[in-house]
């Protein structure tokens, strides 16, 4: 087709290297903006304790948004993470010490926990292969029968948590910050050495690139969609098991408004719902971003539906600010 | 020299068309081998075949001697057969050496892990040889299209490092936007890289393929015509095997074209669009038929969607009767009677779920409407004569236009715009890849938009077309227009006129 060829050449000029490199390191400025805002308007937003409350916040964001990355490089979505994360949070729960079982797994709960997060995510990824359907379609009806197996599985009400070696993973420290948020950081590391160290990593970016390019290429387009899915569900069962360990318990709604922030934070960071660019380093800034924006709401006193009124719309200011709308004619 | 790669009575057909009709085919070990033939030839249905795009209905492909069948592009590339496509391939999201090694990274894994400093450095060594001086970090989209032939090339050429001395490597149109100094290096290249490797080579520019090519291969309609070593050949006799017959002048309903009106029913003044085309004046008349000819790169593909108002010009003003016209968005465009046949009718041209009527009162949907509320009937009474008038072959005025035939979809965007009472037709390649009973039913057609008074702006497959076809020829070449041909009945110019003004 020619006409791609003329719209392809039509990208090759690049005029402005100064509006692209602005558009690259935008989440940037950005977050360091906003810091520089909340510091000058309330100076407790600077203190240590802040910014370990802070980082600690921005902990199980973290987790979950590294498979959400990926999915979203891949140009397709993942709607599953808040019922992913609350089944595989209620499985911690009810495998640890608790109020509900007689069980006392320990520390063996988390793997569990995590192994059946990857499950989930190889079926939304193999379904969403196999089947043909659409992911975000798919991920959505996985996700409300994760919330309805973890409503099953409690019959509707909320279990504590009493084994304090589970709960250390929130409540004690290491040089100042929780243990999860040093497992956040652990997540970081691996999600970013994945993605830019493995072929697999690559060809994510291959598929969300260009599909039909990276077919031809002989890329195995299936496994590598199902492979990323699954990578997903690990991330959010990792995410489950943080989350539990936070609130000490629980319960089927435990994931509520995790999905929108993560999609926010992705989105936010500068990878794009269309796919093929992006990183889990941009991510970073992007939940960043919203934790800060959080928190200094908090310290400016705001009522929380105003913070979700706002976390609205960043996502829709990001989107499109970071949309290169020369390319494009019409988005569906 | 033996044979390296062969088709031996290859055939491959689509609905309705033959696109390659017992072709016999060879490419010999350390030859260069030109293919040239007319657009719908079948040149890029074999190039597709060879590539493992395609696969045969019938025949034998033989690579040094053993029949094989490629099942996908990457399995034609591990045998050994690299393709530079017209439409490049390059990931524009990923750098140069993710781009070069896409899919074969298995070759710089240790366990599990991307050597990423092999991966470059063997890059860099595969740019070498195309002396692209780049480092292989930059990514694609910020290289000029010249630069990404050139990896795509070496890409190709990368095959080398497996396969030894048996790589085919096809070249389809790898000229056509490349300056004079870039195809001389490229020339260079292929020329010194023969030693190992072989080449097809595929461009409309005859003078390169002569110069290039050890021996070439003419096709016309699915057939190879002709086999001739380069060293025998000349252009004006290449050009005649590809052409096959003398202009047939009742193809084109010549006998029909009319002499335009005096009114100037549209005009261009200067315009330009950034980077494309620049400086282009124009005048159309009622009635008239107004050719563009042009290579790919020549600027006529973007001024015909600037024309349509499916992009926006940088320079100049366009005048509908007098009227300065913003061309800002199409719907602009459609009001003020413009009408625009893509020639990628899946895309812009029909929407394949619609039925049929839906599709003809698509751009005019405020004449069938009361009150917000579609009159269905009326709606179904205009497809109806719609369908009679232009001779659309469909079940019926419900179906699907999705299930209709190339020619038949193209009848329905016709039709679309006649309702839509559209008085200036843009016309892009409208008879691309529909069959040559359909394609004189779509010359009919021209000519009687032309005798209701439509004004027409046409972008043809073929040189051969557009002459037949045009009353008045603008030449474009490299965003400028170089020439005007008058093309009244009678004394219409030849193609070899129009050639040294294209390239």
């Amino acid at each position: 087709m020619e006409s791609s060829e003329s719209a392809k050449k039509s990208q090759g000029i690049k005029p402005n290297k100064f509006k692209e490199h602005l558009r690259k390191w935008a989440p940037v400025i950005v977050l360091i903006g906003l810091c520089t805002i909340f510091a000058m308007v309330n100076k407790r937003f600077i203190d240590p304790w802040n910014m370990a409350r802070l980082l600690s916040s921005a902990a199980i964001p973290l987790v979950l948004t590294m498979g959400a990355t990926y999915i979203i490089l891949m140009g397709s979505i993942d709607l599953s993470v808040e019922g992913i994360l609350a089944l595989t949070g209620v499985t911690a729960s009810l495998l640890v010490a608790n109020d509900f079982t007689d069980n006392q797994w320990g520390y063996w709960a988390i793997p569990v926990a995590i192994a059946i997060g990857g499950l989930l995510g190889f079926c939304n990824g193999y379904l969403h292969v196999k089947l043909k359907t659409p992911s975000f379609m798919t991920t959505l009806g996985i996700g409300f029968a994760c919330i309805g197996i973890a409503t099953l599985f409690l019959s509707g009400v909320t279990v504590r948590i009493s084994d304090s070696g589970f709960r250390a993973i929130y409540l004690k420290r290491l040089l100042g910050l929780p243990v999860a948020v040093w497992i956040a950081f652990a997540a970081v590391a691996f999600a970013y050495f994945f993605q830019q160290r493995t072929r697999i990593g690559r060809w994510i970016y291959a598929i969300g690139g260009d599909e039909e390019t990276a077919e031809h290429a002989g890329i195995p387009i299936g496994r590598t969609r199902i492979f990323a899915f699954t990578m997903a569900g690990f991330f959010c069962g990792l995410g489950g098991v943080l989350a539990a360990a936070q609130l000490g318990q629980g319960h089927a709604l435990m994931g509520s408004g995790r999905l929108f922030l993560t999609i926010t934070a992705v989105v936010l960071g500068g990878t794009a719902l269309s796919g093929g660019t992006g990183s889990v380093l941009n991510t970073v800034v992007g939940v960043l971003i919203v934790v800060v924006v959080n928190n200094g709401m908090i310290l400016l006193g705001m009522p929380s539906f105003v913070q979700q009124g706002v976390q609205g719309l960043l996502i829709i200011i990001a989107v499109a600010l970071a949309l290169d709308r020369s390319r494009v004619a019409i988005m569906k | 020299m033996s044979s390296h790669l062969k088709l031996r009575d290859a055939r491959k057909e689509f609905p309705g068309v033959v696109a390659l009709n017992d072709v016999n085919f060879e490419v010999r070990h350390n030859e260069i081998v030109g293919l040239v033939g007319e657009n719908g030839a079948g040149k890029s249905t074999l190039l597709k075949i060879l590539s493992g795009v395609y696969q045969l209905d019938k025949g034998e492909f033989l690579l040094s001697g053993d029949v094989i069948n490629l099942k996908s592009t990457r399995d034609a590339f591990d045998h050994g057969i690299g393709m530079v496509f017209q439409e490049q391939s390059l990931l524009l999201n990923m750098n140069i050496s993710e781009n070069m090694f896409l899919g074969r990274e298995d070759m710089f894994v240790h366990g599990g892990i991307l050597n990423k400093k092999a991966m470059f450095q063997a890059t860099e060594a595969e740019l070498e040889k195309v002396e692209l001086n780049l480092s292989p970090k930059l990514l694609c989209s910020e290289l000029t299209f010249a630069q990404r032939q050139l990896v795509e090339i070496a890409k190709a050429l990368s095959l080398e490092k497996s396969h030894g001395g048996s790589v085919v490597v096809l070249l389809d149109e790898p000229t056509s936007v490349l300056e004079k100094s870039e195809i001389d290096l490229l020339f260079r290249e292929i020329r010194k890289l023969r030693e190992r490797v072989s080449f097809i080579f595929v461009s409309h520019r005859l003078d390169e393929v002569l110069e290039v090519s050890d021996r070439i291969y003419i096709m016309r309609n699915g057939e190879v015509v002709g086999e001739m070593k380069a060293a025998d050949a000349t252009l004006s006799s290449l050009h005649k095997l590809m052409v096959g017959r003398e202009l047939h002048h009742e193809y084109y309903r010549e006998a029909r074209q009319r002499e335009p009106g005096k009114q100037v029913i549209f005009e261009a003044n200067k315009i330009g669009k950034n980077g494309m085309f620049r400086n282009v004046s124009f005048s159309l008349h009622e009635g008239e038929i107004l050719g563009i000819a042009g290579v790919i790169g020549s600027g006529r593909e973007e001024l015909a969607r600037c024309l349509a108002g499916l992009e926006i010009l940088d320079d100049g003003e366009i005048l509908v009767e007098n009227q300065a016209l913003a061309l800002s968005e199409p719907r602009n465009a459609v009001k003020k009677g413009i009408g625009y046949i893509p020639r990628d009718r899946k895309v812009e041209g029909v929407v394949n779920s619609f039925s049929v009527a839906e599709n003809i009162t698509m751009a005019s949907i405020q004449k069938i409407c009361s009150w917000g509320f579609i009159k269905k009937a009326f709606e179904e009474g205009i497809a109806e004569s719609s369908i009679k008038q232009l001779g659309i072959k469909t079940p019926g005025v419900h179906t699907r236009v999705g299930s209709l035939s190339g020619g038949n979809q193209q009848k329905v965007v016709l039709a679309k715009w006649r309702y839509a009472g559209a008085r200036i037709m843009i016309l892009d390649h409208p008879t691309r890849g529909i069959d040559v009973g359909a394609k004189e039913d779509v010359y009919e057609l021209v000519r009687d938009m032309a005798e209701e008074g439509l004004s027409i702006i046409l972008l043809a497959d073929t040189l051969e077309e557009l002459i037949g076809l045009s009353n008045r020829i603008l030449v474009m070449k490299d965003g400028n227009t170089t020439k005007e041909f008058d093309a009244s009945t009678g004394s219409k110019p030849e193609q070899v006129d129009l050639i040294p003004y294209m390239v």
